[in-house]
């Protein structure tokens, strides 16, 4: 058990910087998530906590030490990768206890442990098999294992669910969430998917080109999101962003979208925004947030028309894809009301849930 | 849908079907020629050797009779003589002693070696990777004139000894280039995995790179065994008293006397010495063809 931190850590292949500056603490206990595209240097930043990757500059800590120069061994830690890295020459009771045999744990209190992560993980049957004999969530289960008996400081996760197949990573996902829950160890898990990063994260942090977009709870991140990028990624389908003009309209303010469609900022929100009056920004909003107008004390003004071009039925609910201003826009309605495509269709733009960004900055005003 | 229309549709399809079947029926049949023709050519030889072998001296001489077909009985007359009366079990204790030591040199060196320059990437280990391998290009012709030099200087000259120390500069290039590829091929998580257990670099070799590329191993294994036991220059030009000759040299220069030919015993001969590598490839034929393939897909 111990806390992570990052200061001012930097990583640079040749003259590459792919981790710029980033500083991060992360408590005991916590499940922190790395998310972030291909490249954005998440993976680098695990493998650096790891030992893996020597640091450019700046100092890590686990359990308030600096080890910044320590070789992984020597970090407590514990790491499970995308494909698995099981040892194919050992049984699943080898490969857990390989590293208890290492570091010489007395023949008993490997079996103990290994059989109580076995138990924890449901694999107890599968202890004397060998991983070729194993399916692929099976074999994640004994990378978690082996990462478990060692009873380690901190337990870092690279993509593990991204060989698998969709139905079993949702499994697996709650899997890891209940083994956090039993084994209370700092964990740290890097993925590209933000749903995975959303359902597992006490706090999730956003990665762009190798600086840190945001650090917040999921929830947070979802309905606060500080920057475009943060914005535009986590969510799906993304949000949408609509270039606009902010205008003086009476007393309050509107959103001028396109000759057509003008939007009222609510007026709680006026007077943030009122010194921003005749720029050129941009609005976002998600597509959940753009529905058929269905609730009664809605503000006629958020009403408008548009054509839809495409149509996808999900169930329950039903997706509408229109363009304003040359601009495609997403909208979630309810699969009763929905138009058909090339049909003219009354939406309503939920403005409470607005969001205004900065075009040069990319900061969520 | 009419039936005519239907039928249009099918028939072309049948005939598809049918001409791709045929096709591969002739590529089966041209494939069968030309491997029954090459295996025929490639075991006239063992054949020509194992009937001399147990033929009398007087029926290899007699020149009327039937070459390829023991004519007056099998006979183990050649094999006695060999064994009782020749240097030849002599030859076959130093050609085992030669063996075993250079398969136990070589794969000491190359499995190093080969871990080292395919997994410790440090500054210049392509470079050298490559530079080894090279020096396996340099036909052996070549080199025994310095060669005997350096093996004269070390007072290794007429010693079989001299040969375990030679050979491993024919084999340790090429099993070391055949274990880059194999230890490559390894996913580096499993290093990583083992870094973080706790292993240290030795550790990592003996308790994971060695167990799974075994396969890769014995593969080399088989071809330092090879090399050592069918090697024919080096003897011939090192070592000249039959207390210390090898196999491949010794058989011929104590069965041949000036342009008297033992065929019978050089034959037996020839037989007895093939004899181990034959059972060491079929026991392990399975291991070494897992061994090449892997190195061949692996750069």
């Amino acid at each position: 058990m111990a806390e992570v931190a990052l200061r001012n850590v930097v990583k640079r292949f040749d003259n590459v910087e792919v981790v710029r500056n980033i500083s991060l603490d992360i408590p005991d206990n916590e499940f922190v998530v790395l998310v972030g595209p291909s490249g954005c240097g998440k993976s680098t930043t695990l493998r650096m906590i790891a030992g893996l990757e020597e640091i450019s500059a700046g100092d890590i800590y686990i359990g308030g030490e600096v080890v910044n120069d320590l070789p992984p061994k020597d970090r407590d830690i514990a790491m499970v990768f995308q494909n698995y890295a099981l040892y194919p020459h050992m049984s699943v009771f080898e490969n857990m206890s390989f590293g208890l045999k290492l570091r010489k744990f007395p023949k008993d209190e490997i079996k103990r442990r290994v059989d109580h992560a076995a138990r924890i993980l449901d694999i107890t049957e599968l202890l004397d098999r060998k991983p070729k004999a194993l399916s692929g969530g099976q074999r994640q289960r004994v990378a978690m294992g082996r990462a478990i008996v060692r009873n380690p400081k901190v337990f870092l996760f690279d993509e593990p669910l991204s060989n698998l197949d969709a139905k079993l990573r949702v499994q697996m996902r709650t899997e890891i969430k209940r083994v956090h829950q039993m084994v209370k160890t700092t964990t740290v898990y890097v993925t590209h998917d933000q749903v995975e990063a959303m359902t597992l994260a006490d706090r999730v942090v956003v990665m762009n080109g190798g600086v840190i977009e945001q650090i917040a709870t999921p929830q947070d991140l979802y309905h606060h999101p500080k920057t475009r990028f943060v914005a535009g990624f986590i969510g799906s389908p993304a949000m949408n962003f609509m270039r606009c003009r902010l205008e003086q309209n009476g007393a309050g303010l509107r959103l001028r979208i396109s000759d057509a469609v003008s939007l009222p900022v609510p007026a709680a929100q006026s007077e943030r925004f009122q010194p921003l009056t005749g720029k050129e920004l941009i609005f976002g909003l998600r597509p959940e947030h753009i529905t058929e107008p269905r609730r009664n004390d809605r503000d006629a003004n958020c009403e408008f028309d548009a054509t839809l071009d495409v149509v996808e039925p999900m169930g329950m609910e039903t997706m509408v894809y229109f363009t304003v201003d040359g601009q495609e826009i997403c909208g979630r309605v309810d699969p009763g009301s929905a138009a058909g495509p090339g049909e003219s269709m009354r939406l309503y733009a939920d403005m409470d849930r607005m969001h205004l960004i900065d075009p040069q900055t990319g900061l969520v005003l | 849908m009419s039936t005519a229309a239907l039928a249009a549709r099918t028939t072309p399809r049948i005939g598809v079907r049918a001409s791709l079947s045929r096709n591969r029926r002739w590529a089966l049949y041209t494939s069968y020629f030309f491997l029954i023709l090459f295996a025929i050519f490639f075991l006239i030889p063992p054949y020509y050797m194992v009937v001399t072998a147990f033929k009398s001296d007087a029926e290899v001489a007699r020149m009327a009779t039937n070459p390829w077909i023991i004519a007056d009985g099998v006979t183990l007359d050649q094999f006695r003589i060999l064994l009782t009366q020749t240097d030849f079990l002599i030859f076959f204790r130093n050609t085992i002693i030669v063996t075993v030591c250079t398969v136990a040199i070589t794969m000491v060196v190359s499995v190093f070696a080969a871990f080292s320059l395919g997994r410790m990437k440090f500054w210049g280990s392509g470079v050298l990777a490559t530079g080894i391998f090279l020096t396996y290009l340099v036909p052996d012709t070549l080199l025994f004139i310095p060669l005997f030099q350096i093996v004269k200087a070390i007072g290794l000259l007429n010693s079989y000894w001299g040969m375990v120390l030679i050979y491993p500069t024919l084999t340790v290039p090429f099993c070391t280039w055949i274990m880059i590829g194999y230890f490559q091929s390894i996913p580096k998580e499993l290093d990583e995995a083992a870094l973080i257990d706790g292993a240290g670099h030795l550790q990592m070799l003996t308790k994971i790179f060695i167990p799974v590329a075994l396969p890769g191993i014995i593969a080399a294994m088989i071809f330092a065994f090879t090399v050592s036991w069918a090697a024919f220059v080096y003897p011939m030009a090192f070592l000249y008293s039959s207390d210390q000759q090898v196999l491949t040299v010794g058989t011929v220069t104590s069965l041949i006397r000036g342009d008297v030919y033992n065929w019978g015993m050089l034959m037996a001969g020839a037989l007895m010495a093939a004899a181990p590598p034959l059972v060491i490839y079929a026991f392990l034929m399975d291991y070494y063809i897992a061994g090449l393939t892997a190195g061949a897909t692996k750069g």
